[in-house]
């Protein structure tokens, strides 16, 4: 009998040990815990719809940037429905290969697919649209102490220069003659991108691209590019971490993943030349300052809007405008019209900005193209 | 055969159950079955072999061998080269062995030599315990917790008092080479005590008996018998924890610093090819860009077939050296 309770006694004691640091901890685990907005959303599995209402079921795959409003999107859709959406985020470039391939309905993606891309895509199912759904700011974040979320101004141009690795110290004089009133620290400045390949640095690239010819052509803009500066994170939790770890680093990371873990940011200058902080309002805006083409295949970054924040961008769904299965492509564009107008309300929540009237008046027409047999499979 | 039955079985408990009737329909089936299973394993591997080579192609034929020296990964030029994660992979193991080895082999030697015996259980369950983390756990720990305490005092220090030597030179980020070794060392202290301990305990006691009765201390015994008894053993012990360290991903991923270059610094961020293909996979889109992650999962194939080849020899080497000694 005492054996075995010595036997127990370890195993015991280091679940309780366990369970108390938990419980003690539990305040600075928080951040660990609420650190991925864009995880994955639980693979659901394909079975067919039960319901009695709809038997159509659709699939898609793509980006994780959007996941966690697709997610909600689907859910309430399937309330409202009974259509079931299963929605994998694997990532843009894995949804457009999938929905290249056929094997999904639809892919969403952060980047515009590439010409290569496209005329594969079109090779195997014919014209694709690229429908934004929702579009997303990031926030380019820092850690200096003593200085509050909102204090450092920061132009684009210095922007490049700080990861270009040309800007090494933060009391360089062209920082500190946008920041007058600021003692800034005579530290070498530690530069943190995303180490992944992900549609943020996409954005944020396409960004330094538009600003600086010396970037386009040294660096380029891409879902990874070719870093000249310092240290890699592991998606928004990484950058995150790596920023708020190390002094005097500076990163960029998703509005939403910033905002709901309190990490300061600076205020960028706009190309109407004033410093704002991001938003989703200047988000918003960001798409009323740039010429939308029919086929929202658009950048808006550093766009002209006197309020936009510069660095933002559309996130799309991809599906083909000639649908092979007519009940599936019924199911597809009514729930592409549901989320382009009712869906946008839960866009807030979760820190997405709603597309504006003119983007949705677009992404309208783009929808109402998508055809079954040559007929459309909605009008108006 | 009919000779031979008989004699091979001792009489009594196993008689009943080695009849000549389950010999003759039991036995094929069970050979030929395991057979089967040897196969399946050996043809999982040339299988992937094939696949990968499949893959990788489109970036074989555009780079050719220059895809092993070249030291560029850049996704928008398509210009892709192996050797800063091949230097990478092979640096923060190297840094993990030499963390990892001295306190394995201390423990595994405590353990067996010279612990009392109601230590032993509960420390070789803590050590197990350890191993049986998941990675992605140990790498949050690694990211939140370790890395902090690396860039200082670790790295601050160092700098300071020792930044003369190139080795710890540059800014102390935290994350790095040398973060990423030291949570390998972690997680294959584990693997290597564990094995490392069986193998001291498979030494025989008279072997132990006879060095103390020439008067051997307790220190001398350890040195000049127990370990050179076992040592095959303790470097297969290693080659296993290395086996780990090369191949983890996760964990490195997350401390490592994800910067593709070559510096002499432990200071410096890195990346593993590991890292390099857990990074960027999802969203990798050309032909060419992913058969050269595909192409770096072969490097790494030849990278752990050549160091496994290599650790075998020198087994073979010492038990034969020492073979010839007796």
């Amino acid at each position: 009998m005492f054996k075995s309770v010595k036997k127990w006694f370890l195993p015991l004691a280091l679940v309780l040990i366990i369970a108390i640091t938990f419980a003690g901890c539990s305040n600075t685990t928080t951040t660990a815990a609420a650190a991925t907005p864009t995880a994955p959303a639980p693979a659901t599995t394909q079975t067919p719809a039960t319901t009695p209402s709809s038997t159509v079921s659709l699939n898609g795959a793509g980006a994780t940037f959007p996941a966690p409003l697709y997610t909600k999107w689907f859910d309430e859709y399937y309330k409202l429905t009974g259509v079931k959406i299963n929605y994998q985020a694997v990532g843009s470039g894995a949804g457009i290969s999938q929905v290249t391939a056929g094997t999904v309905d639809f892919g969403a993606s952060d980047a515009i697919m590439t010409a290569d891309q496209q005329t594969r895509a079109e090779a195997a199912n014919g014209p694709i649209l690229h429908i934004p759904m929702t579009s997303g700011a990031i926030a380019i974040i820092y850690n200096l102490s003593g200085i509050n979320s909102g204090q450092i101004k920061i132009t684009g141009d210095v922007l490049v220069k700080i990861y270009l690795k040309t800007i090494t110290t933060w009391n360089d004089p062209q920082i500190t003659a946008l920041n007058p009133g600021l003692n800034l620290p005579n530290t070498p400045i530690a530069v943190v991108h995303r180490s992944d390949g992900s549609g943020t640095t996409y954005i944020f690239t396409n960004y330094l691209s538009k600003i600086s010819d010396e970037w386009k052509t040294k660096v380029g803009n891409a879902t990874s590019v070719n870093w000249p500066g310092d240290i890699g994170g592991q998606g928004n939790a990484g950058v995150a971490g790596s920023v708020q770890q190390t002094p005097a680093a500076i990163g960029y990371v998703e509005l939403a993943y910033a905002e709901q873990n309190n990490i300061p940011w600076v205020l960028l200058k706009n190309v109407a030349g004033n410093y704002e902080a991001p938003s989703l309002a200047g988000t918003t805006k960001a798409t009323e300052g740039v010429t939308l083409p029919d086929d929202m295949k658009v950048m808006i970054t550093n766009s002209s809007n006197p309020d936009a924040y510069p660095i933002c961008g559309f996130t799309w769904i991809l599906a083909y405008i000639n649908q092979t299965d007519k009940a599936k492509g019924e199911t597809l564009v009514k729930m592409l019209w549901w989320a382009i107008h009712n869906g946008q309300q839960y866009g807030t929540a979760l820190d997405y900005a709603a597309l504006s009237s003119a983007a949705v008046a677009k992404a309208e027409n783009e929808i109402l193209s998508i055809k079954y047999q040559g007929q459309p499979l909605l009008s108006r | 055969m009919k000779v031979a039955v008989p004699e091979k079985i001792p009489a009594g408990r196993a008689a009943g159950y080695t009849t000549r009737r389950h010999r003759r329909f039991g036995d094929p089936i069970f050979s030929n079955l395991t057979l089967v299973f040897a196969l399946v394993v050996v043809g999982l591997l040339i299988g992937m072999v094939i696949v990968l080579n499949i893959d990788a192609f489109p970036a074989i034929r555009k780079f050719g061998l220059n895809f092993i020296s070249s030291v560029s990964w850049n996704a928008v030029t398509e210009e892709f080269g192996a050797l800063p994660a091949i230097f990478g992979t092979l640096a923060s193991s190297a840094i993990a062995l030499v963390i990892a080895i001295p306190i394995s082999l201390g423990a595994a030697i405590f353990l067996t030599e010279i612990a009392p015996s109601w230590i032993r259980g509960p420390a070789s369950f803590l050590i197990e315990m350890l191993a049986a983390i998941p990675s992605v756990i140990i790498g949050l720990w690694g990211l939140f917790v370790m890395v902090p305490f690396v860039r200082s005092p670790i790295e601050s220090w160092l700098g300071t008092h020792l930044g003369f030597l190139p080795l710890f030179q540059g800014p102390p980020f935290g994350v790095g080479f040398l973060a990423a070794g030291m949570i390998l060392s972690i997680m294959v202290i584990p693997i290597i005590t564990a094995m490392s301990r069986d193998v001291i305990r498979a030494v025989p006691d008279s072997q132990r008996e006879a060095m103390l009765a020439l008067g051997a201390t307790r220190w001398e015994m350890i040195r000049r018998v127990t370990l050179p008894y076992c040592r095959s053993g303790l470097i297969g012990a290693v080659i296993l924890g290395l086996g780990r360290a090369l191949g983890e991903t996760m964990a490195v991923t997350m401390v490592i610093g994800n910067s593709y270059a070559i510096s002499a610094s432990l200071f410096s961020p890195g990346a593993t090819i590991a890292s390099k293909i857990a990074s960027e996979f999802s969203e990798a889109t050309s032909g060419v860009y992913i058969g050269s992650l595909v192409e770096l999962a072969l490097v790494l194939f030849a990278v752990t077939l050549l160091v496994n080849v290599i650790a075998r020899l020198l087994v073979w080497r010492m038990t034969s050296v020492k073979e010839a000694k007796e």
